[in-house]
């Protein structure tokens, strides 16, 4: 075993022994907090931002999720289980808009995603809201949007903390880096 | 690449902190890393490490967080008490398997 280390050209940086931390560049101050604000409704918008989370919290960061207009529907009980992928307006889609305005074109574009979702072991959106806040995620829904949507908060997930303004919701984020979706 | 003496061995590691040569864990070297990401070893925490350690020698990759909360028998809530600080980064260090690549 000791053959293999001599041989291997491995700096010895001046870590003092016993001092714990190995890091990467001193000079730089890992991320302790991330806040990402949800503001759209359409599966390809919601799960960025989850994952995003999701991967903060795995790495030991704080995460706060800020629910907002369209975003709300991510959140809400009836219809966490039907988001669809947008066809129309997304550039990204690579069809012309005329065609992913068809009858059937979200269903389908959907059922395409949710299928690729499910092969690389993402779990749907509800799952993944309870497993961001087992891990201790907070996760907020918007005041004004949910007046503005007239939805109580009976009609939202049982993991949204609390429904605040967003002057709250940047008191929430205090020290985090800020995403917005 | 970074040389360290870890319980009694000269172990190398990246420069996050992982085991470069997975030969080189032993029950010991976890206690040490352990200690170092300042966890004392518990049973719930051998039982996920064990866990991490068949599955990844199974699978040929480091479980990811999800699979873990699914199969160890150990829930998400608990893994996160278990591992403070990420317990899919801290809990693969320690189990002397390499990053996992999932967000998930």
């Amino acid at each position: 075993m000791s053959a293999t280390l001599t041989v291997t050209p491995a700096v010895t940086t001046a870590t003092p022994a016993g001092s714990g931390t190995v890091s990467q560049d001193v000079s730089r101050k890992p991320i302790e907090h991330l806040a990402i604000i949800v503001s759209k409704g359409s599966l390809d918008m919601a799960y960025p931002g989850l994952i995003l989370a999701n991967a903060a919290r795995m790495s030991g960061i704080d995460a706060t999720l800020f629910f907002t207009f369209w975003g709300l529907d991510v959140i809400t009980q009836r219809t966490i289980d039907h988001l669809h992928v947008s066809t129309v307006g997304n550039p990204s889609m690579h069809i012309p808009t005329i065609v992913g305005g068809m009858p059937g074109m979200e269903s389908l574009a959907t059922v395409m995603m949710k299928n690729e979702i499910e092969k690389l072991d993402i779990p749907p959106i509800r799952e993944l809201l309870e497993i961001l806040s087992d891990s201790g995620a907070k996760i907020y829904a918007c005041r004004m949007a949910m007046d503005m949507f007239k939805r109580s908060k009976a009609d939202l997930i049982p993991q949204v903390e609390d429904v605040i303004s967003a002057m709250d919701f940047f008191d929430k984020a205090a020290g985090a880096q800020v995403v917005f979706i | 690449m970074l040389l360290r003496e870890i319980a009694g061995l000269e172990l190398q590691l990246d420069d996050q902190g992982f085991l470069a040569d997975r030969s080189q864990w032993t029950p010991d070297v976890a206690e040490a890393l352990a200690a170092e990401a300042g966890i004392t070893l518990t049973p719930r925490h051998w039982q996920v490490l064990t866990f991490c350690r068949e599955d990844a020698a199974r699978e040929g990759v480091p479980p990811g967080l999800r699979r873990i909360a699914k199969l160890s028998g150990i829930e998400m809530k608990e893994l996160y008490q278990l591992f403070p600080k990420g317990p899919g980064k801290v809990a693969a260090r320690i189990a002397g398997l390499p990053k996992p690549q999932g967000c998930i």
